[in-house]
């Protein structure tokens, strides 16, 4: 019985009515869909649930009433939002971390692979990379500990730069970005640096070997032939990262800013977190993170569209 | 191949940079564990870098270890990574086997409507209404756990792996009976386990280092998972239940090296677990970026 089902083949000429395709479909798939069922509930539930409940952004929700029960209002929070005097301040501060990432962020794991890529000893290839990608597994909670003790006006960086008027970095709006892309970097470089090694990687080696014949030397076979080789994967990680320069994620903000930080440090995602988990001003909020979520929905797809006319290849 | 001057040069400063590189990524940490080592008040009359710890005392361990808070956020965690870890392996083995078989009428369309979330989602504020107010997950540890059952990187990776599976064996097996959840256990699985082992590694990972969600949802500080006292310790400076004995001017200094212990005793798992897994992971990370 059992070999019978795996023999029949599919339908080769059009079924009479879709409900019989479905029918053997569902019959000879039992199993597959029994697996599939907790795996779409919990996308249902989990994640098109959120965006049903983002319809109260265009209410005045009250938690008591309930989404059927609350007052429709249009788009009178998206026009608060707009006309806040925060609504600037929050763009800059999350395009400027963006912006400071991708300029910063974004070369640096290219040339560690680059670096690491041209040592020859194994051994000592190995450690590079076994202490690059460390960081990425330290618990951002430590990371931004580190952080405070390391930058008080006390700590090891002020000892050492052992300036009359010590600084207090972690207070000091100006010196927000540069700690927080800074440690993003230091945690990160290695880690980033794996996909662009084993693009590396895929290069056929015969190429090197025919530079080496015409007299190349180590710098123009990089020139000419790892970077050559990786520019695909890296044009593709750039337009994908320029999709979401709208979106800087909360969770390291929240633990690393305070009010005297705001001005710097204040982003869309933390704005949103503060009006709505801590001042339960739900509508408002709301309507800030679908404001967040449609602008990089579009951004992304404007990426990807760019990166087909490019490289002929994308995300989807 | 003989080298230039240039290159032997260029492979020289290479090795040089590379080995400084290597130490500013780990002497914080080494800093660290210096520092939670060290006599508490010379630490603090101490200036600048340390290349040992000034004093050999493990006082600060011993007031870390006995804080109830740690330890019930030491219980509390390993209960989110266990239990959250086995739940995300078993879902997104579920799903990236359906997804992966040939011949699923609907496959295609559910694909979509998974990876739809990966570029929209509602926001955080109906995330939180709907897992604290809507189905009453406040102040329990499942809040941590059920909302993130699965990712769906993690399921495209784990499925490009099983894609990888040769077929013929599935085949043989189904000849000799087996169904689907016999192929996906005894044959599927085991023959991906690097990647499977990849992905026990980023979920535990993900669970053991998140606070997120639990700042959101516990407010009762016995469900308080270890990253979140650590946060309460390391940046809200929060050590007076640690410091009770301690003369009030030296609360000051000894809070200084419990901080430098909460942060190793909390890592030391992670640092322990991180040199046999890593054979795993970068081929976990390649495979995610092989386009379907």
């Amino acid at each position: 019985m059992k070999i019978v089902e795996i023999v029949e083949p599919l339908p080769q000429r059009k079924a009479p009515g879709w409900w019989p395709t479905v029918r053997r479909d569902l019959r000879r798939n039992k199993h597959i869909y029994l697996m599939l069922l907790p795996v779409v509930v919990y996308y249902l539930v989990f994640h098109y649930g959120p965006m049903y409940g983002a319809v109260i952004a265009f209410q005045d929700f009250n938690p008591v009433k309930g989404v059927f029960g609350s007052k429709w209002v249009g788009l009178q929070n998206f026009q608060d939002f707009f006309s806040s005097v925060f609504f600037g301040r929050l763009i800059f501060n999350t395009v400027a971390i963006s912006v400071l990432e991708i300029v910063f962020g974004f070369p640096a794991p290219i040339i560690l692979a680059l670096l690491i890529n041209e040592l020859r000893a194994n051994p000592f290839r190995r450690l590079v990379q076994t202490v690059t990608y460390l960081p990425h597994f330290i618990s951002v909670v430590v990371i931004v500990g580190m952080l405070f003790d390391f930058f008080a006006r006390d700590g090891v960086a002020n000892q050492l730069l052992s300036l009359s008027d010590p600084i207090a970095f972690m207070q000091s709006p100006e010196w927000f970005r540069q700690l927080f892309v800074g440690s993003g970097i230091w945690q990160q470089v290695g880690w980033g640096s794996i996909v662009y090694l084993a693009a590396i990687a895929t290069i056929d080696s015969a190429l090197y070997e025919a530079a080496k014949v015409d007299g190349a030397n180590r710098f123009r076979q990089i020139w000419h032939i790892t970077i050559p080789g990786i520019l695909p994967t890296i044009v593709i990680l750039l337009i994908l990262r320029l999709g979401s320069v709208m979106s800087v994620g909360y969770e390291k903000i929240i633990l690393m800013y305070n009010p005297l930080t705001y001005e710097t440090a204040d982003v869309i995602s933390t704005y949103v977190f503060r009006r709505g988990v801590l001042q339960a001003d739900f509508s408002f909020s709301a309507a800030v993170g679908l404001f967040n979520s449609v602008i990089n929905f579009a951004l992304l797809i404007g990426a990807n569209r760019l990166s087909r006319r490019l490289t002929g290849s994308g995300l989807w | 191949m003989r080298e230039g001057p240039g290159e032997r040069l260029f492979a020289i400063g290479n090795v040089a940079f590379l080995t400084v590189l290597m130490i500013v990524m780990v002497y914080p940490l080494l800093f660290v564990l210096f520092a939670s080592l060290s006599n508490a008040n010379e630490l603090t009359q101490h200036r600048g870098l340390l290349f040992a710890p000034i004093d050999f005392t493990l006082e600060a361990y011993r007031r870390v270890l006995q804080n109830p808070l740690i330890l019930s956020g030491y219980r509390n965690t390993l209960f989110i990574v266990i239990v959250g870890t086995t739940l995300n392996v078993f879902m997104t083995a579920l799903g990236a086997y359906a997804l992966s078989r040939r011949n699923v009428l609907f496959k295609n369309p559910i694909m979509f409507f998974i990876v739809f979330t990966m570029f929209f989602s509602g926001g955080l504020i109906p995330s939180y209404l709907l897992v604290g107010q809507t189905l009453h997950m406040q102040d329990t540890l499942w809040a941590l756990i059920i909302p993130g059952a699965m990712s769906t990187l993690n399921l495209i990776i784990m499925r490009t792996a099983f894609n990888a599976v040769p077929v013929s064996l599935e085949e043989a097996a189904r000849m000799d009976g087996a169904n689907d959840w016999t192929i996906l256990f005894r044959i599927v699985i085991p023959l991906s386990w690097p990647v499977v082992a990849v992905m026990i590694l980023f979920y535990g990972v993900g669970h053991w280092n998140a606070f997120f969600s639990a700042l959101v949802y516990l407010r009762d500080r016995d469900l308080y998972p270890l990253q979140l006292v650590l946060r309460e310790i390391l940046i809200s400076s929060n050590v007076q239940n640690m410091t009770t004995d301690v003369a009030s001017g030296d609360v000051l200094a000894i809070g200084e090296t419990i901080k430098y212990a909460t942060i190793i005793v909390a890592t030391a798992p992670i640092l322990f677990v991180y040199p046999y897994l890593q054979r795993y992971f970068v081929k976990g990370v390649t495979i995610g970026a092989i386009k379907e």
